[in-house]
C-alpha cells in the first residue's frame, strides 16, 4: 500500500454547506455490485439542476484532482459510493472547512485525505482557483499545508489519520486481521458472546 | 474526557488494543449487512483471499432495493436483481444467516435486528448504513460504516476507530398531546444543528426518554446521525429488558438473569462525567415539521418559515438554498403547505407502534383527492402483526395503499419515487435534495401521525386538530 505524503493537481471548488452524500451520488446509482463507473455520476442531480453550470461539467475543471468544499461536507448516508464516485472522477484529496465523520473515515479507507482549513482561508483558496483554473495546488501532509505558487495556508487533520497516510497504512485491514488471536481473546471476555450467537 | 458513561464502559470492554495510528481496534458484537453496501466488501475479501472470522456474528437481510408491490423474482429491475443474487451467493458462500424476502423475517435491517432480539444492551453494533445508530436505543454502541469497513468487520470482526466524546442530552417532562418521539429528535436536531454532533456520541437521558417505549427510543436514536452524531444511545432499563424477554435471540433461563445483571451494570454511573451536557424541556416541543433541505431546518407546526436575516449567519446560505429548492417563501406558515405524496414507513417510523398511531388518526377519515398515500411496514413481522390487528384495513379504507416491507421511498432505490417537484409528507429521516427519487422532489419530515393529518387534509396540518 502506498504512502500518501503530498498530492498535487488542478483544483475544483464545489460551494455550499451540508452537501450530503445523496447529492454526491444519488441513491439510484447505488444499484450496482462494484464501484466501477460511479465517477460519471458524481453530483448527478446537482448537475442536472444546474444545466451544465456545475463545476464538474466545467471544461476548465476537467482533470482536476483537488476538491475544495465548505462545511459538513459528506453528511448523511454512510455510502462509501460517495468518496468512490469522487475518486473515480479523479479527486485525490479534499480540502474543506469541516467534514462529516463517516465520510471522512470512508475517505481514509480508500486513501483520499481530507484536510481542514479555516473559513477565511478556504475562501481565499476558492478565489485563487476561480481566477486561475490551471493553477496547480499541493496538499502537503508532511508539513500540513496547502500550497500553490505564492500561496500557502495551514491545514489540519487528526494525527492518527495523518500518520496512516504518511506511513502508507491507511488501508489497515491487514493490521486488523493480523491481530485475530487478540480479537478472539477479547470476544471470550464478552458475556453475550457466550449466550448469544446469531 | 467522558468517564463512567455507558459509552466508556462498552468501549473499554470491546477494546482489543491500540493500533500504531493511535486508533482503537474495537470488537464488533453484531454486524448487520444488506444488499447495497456489502457486495464490494465481499469482492475485496475474495481479492485478498480473506475469510470471515466470525460468520455467526453477521446477519444479512435485503431492504433497500426490494419492490413494495410486485416482489416476484427475478425483480423487474435487472440491477436490483443482480444485487439480490450477489447477497444470496455471498451469504451462502460464507455461511452467513440471511433473512430473504418471504422468510417471514425480512425487513429493514434496523427493524429486524431489534424485533428478533439480536440487538442487546452493551453490544457494539456496526452496519454499512448510517441509521445503525437506531440500535443505541437498547444501550448498545451502534454506528454506520462504509464498505471498506464492512470488509474489515467481515475479515477481523473489528474496526479501527478513534473514541468519540459523549454529550448528554437531557429532556424531562411529559410530552404534550400529539407530540411524538419523532418531534423530539427533530427538535433536538433543530436546536443543536446538523453538524452539532460531529465527534460525539449522544446519550439521551431524562424522564421523557425513560417514559418512552423501545420503538419510540429507536426513533430518537435513529436520527442521531442527522444531528451529526455517529451514534446515540439510551441507558437500558426495565422497559428494555421487558422488550427483549423471550425474543428469538434473547438469552433464556439462567442466562437471562445473568444478562439482566450485566446489562444493568453497564448503565452510565450516577456520577459519570460527560464532555458536554445540554437540557431541553418536553413541554416546549410542538409537533415538528422540516421546511428545508436538511433535517435541522425544522419548525413547530404553528411557526412560519424563517426569514434568513433572523437566522444565525452560518445558517443563512443554506436557508436561501432551501427557499429556492422547496419553493417556499420566508415568513409563510408551514401549516397549509400543499402535499402531493404521503409516505409512512422507514427505519425511523416503520414499526408496529408507528402504524398504530398512524391508524388511530386515519380511522374515520379519508385521504384528500389528488394525494397519493402509502404505508410500507418496516418488516414482514410488522406487516403480519399489523394485519392481525386489522390496521391494513383501516389504512385501506382511509385511502392509503398497503405495501410489502422495505426501505421504499425513504431513499427511493426501488420503484417508489417522487415525480418532478412533488411535495412529500414523509415519516422518514432525510429531506435532502433529490432524496426521494426525483432531482426536484421535495420532502417534509414529520411524525407518522402528522403524515396522516397531511394526507387527510391534502396539506401540512396540525394532527391535534384531527384526534
Amino acid at each position: 500500500m502506498s504512502e500518501v505524503k503530498a498530492l498535487s493537481g488542478k483544483a475544483i471548488a464545489v460551494m455550499g454547506d451540508d452537501i450530503d452524500t445523496d447529492r454526491i451520488i444519488p441513491a439510484r446509482y447505488l444499484r450496482c455490485v462494484t464501484f466501477d463507473g460511479l465517477g460519471e455520476h458524481a453530483f448527478a442531480d446537482d448537475r442536472i439542476q444546474s444545466n451544465g453550470e456545475h463545476p464538474f461539467d466545467n471544461p476548465d475543471r476537467q482533470g482536476a484532482s483537488i476538491l475544495v468544499t465548505n462545511n459538513n461536507f459528506g453528511c448523511g448516508s454512510s455510502r462509501e459510493h460517495a468518496p468512490q464516485a469522487l475518486s473515480k472522477w479523479g479527486i485525490k484529496a479534499v480540502i474543506g472547512q469541516s467534514f462529516a465523520e463517516i465520510f471522512f473515515g470512508n475517505c481514509v479507507a480508500i486513501g483520499v485525505p481530507c484536510v481542514i482549513a479555516s473559513p477565511e482561508e478556504v475562501k481565499q483558496l476558492q478565489a485563487l482557483i476561480d481566477e486561475n483554473p490551471q493553477t496547480e495546488i499541493t496538499v502537503d501532509l508532511s508539513n500540513m499545508e496547502v500550497t500553490s505558487e505564492n500561496f500557502s495556508i495551514p491545514v489540519q487533520m487528526n494525527e492518527g489519520s495523518r500518520q496512516m497516510f504518511l506511513n502508507g497504512t491507511w488501508d489497515n485491514c491487514g493490521q486488523l486481521v493480523n491481530n485475530a488471536e487478540s480479537v478472539k481473546v477479547t470476544a471470550t471476555k464478552l458475556p453475550y458472546v457466550n449466550w448469544q450467537t446469531a | 474526557m467522558s468517564k463512567g458513561t455507558l459509552f466508556d464502559k462498552v468501549w473499554d470492554l470491546h477494546t482489543v488494543g491500540t493500533l500504531p495510528s493511535g486508533q482503537t481496534q474495537l470488537f464488533i458484537g453484531l454486524h448487520l449487512i444488506h444488499e447495497v453496501t456489502s457486495p464490494q466488501a465481499f469482492a475485496m475479501l475474495r481479492e485478498r483471499n480473506l475469510k470471515v472470522l466470525f460468520a455467526d456474528r453477521t446477519v444479512a437481510t435485503v431492504d433497500h432495493i426490494v419492490p413494495t408491490e410486485n416482489q416476484a423474482r427475478p425483480f423487474a429491475d435487472a440491477l436490483a436483481e443482480e444485487m439480490m443474487q450477489a447477497l444470496e451467493k455471498n451469504t451462502q458462500d460464507y455461511g452467513i444467516r440471511f433473512y430473504n424476502v418471504g422468510s417471514g423475517n425480512q425487513g429493514i435491517v434496523h427493524v429486524i435486528a431489534p424485533e428478533q432480539g439480536l440487538t442487546q444492551p452493551g453490544m457494539t453494533i456496526a452496519c454499512g448504513d448510517s441509521h445503525t445508530s437506531t440500535h443505541g436505543a437498547f444501550g448498545a454502541i451502534a454506528f454506520g460504516i462504509g464498505t471498506s469497513q464492512v470488509r474489515d468487520v467481515l475479515a477481523s470482526q473489528t474496526l479501527a476507530l478513534a473514541k468519540l466524546k459523549v454529550r448528554k442530552i437531557e429532556i424531562n417532562g411529559e410530552l404534550p398531546h400529539g407530540v411524538f418521539a419523532k418531534d423530539v429528535i427533530l427538535h433536538i436536531i433543530r436546536q443543536l444543528g446538523v453538524k452539532g454532533g460531529v465527534g460525539y456520541a449522544y446519550e439521551f437521558a431524562g424522564t421523557t426518554f425513560e417514559a418512552m417505549n423501545m420503538e419510540e427510543r429507536m426513533t430518537v436514536c435513529n436520527m442521531s446521525i442527522e444531528g451529526g452524531a455517529r451514534c446515540g444511545y439510551i441507558n437500558p432499563d426495565e422497559t428494555t429488558f421487558n422488550y427483549l424477554k423471550d425474543r428469538d435471540f434473547a438469552p433464556q433461563g439462567e442466562a437471562w438473569d445473568k444478562a439482566v445483571s450485566w446489562w444493568s451494570s453497564i448503565h452510565s454511573d450516577t456520577d459519570a462525567e460527560y464532555d458536554d451536557v445540554v437540557k431541553f424541556d418536553a413541554a416546549d416541543i410542538e409537533p415538528t415539521v422540516t421546511w428545508g433541505i436538511t433535517p435541522g431546518q425544522g419548525l413547530g407546526i404553528s411557526e412560519t418559515v424563517p426569514v434568513a436575516e433572523n437566522l444565525a449567519e452560518s445558517d443563512r446560505a443554506i436557508a436561501q438554498e432551501a427557499y429556492k429548492y422547496m419553493q417556499l417563501t420566508p415568513g409563510q406558515p408551514i401549516k397549509g403547505t400543499k402535499i402531493d405524496v404521503c409516505f409512512i414507513g422507514s427505519c425511523t417510523n416503520g414499526r408496529i407502534s408507528d402504524l398504530r398511531e398512524a391508524a388511530k388518526v386515519a380511522q374515520g377519515h379519508h385521504v384528500a383527492s389528488g394525494v397519493k398515500a402509502f404505508v410500507v411496514p418496516g418488516s414482514e413481522r410488522v406487516k403480519q402483526a399489523a394485519e392481525a390487528e386489522g390496521l391494513n384495513k383501516i389504512f385501506e379504507q382511509a385511502g392509503f395503499e398497503w405495501r410489502e416491507p422495505g426501505c421504499s421511498m425513504c431513499l427511493a432505490m426501488n420503484p417508489d419515487k417522487l415525480e418532478g417537484d412533488q411535495m412529500s409528507a414523509s415519516s422518514s429521516n432525510r429531506n435532502f435534495k433529490g432524496r426521494q427519487g426525483s432531482s426536484t422532489g421535495r420532502t417534509l419530515l414529520m411524525s407518522p401521525a402528522m403524515v396522516v393529518a397531511a394526507a387527510v387534509k391534502g396539506q401540512v396540518s396540525d394532527v391535534r386538530e384531527l384526534f
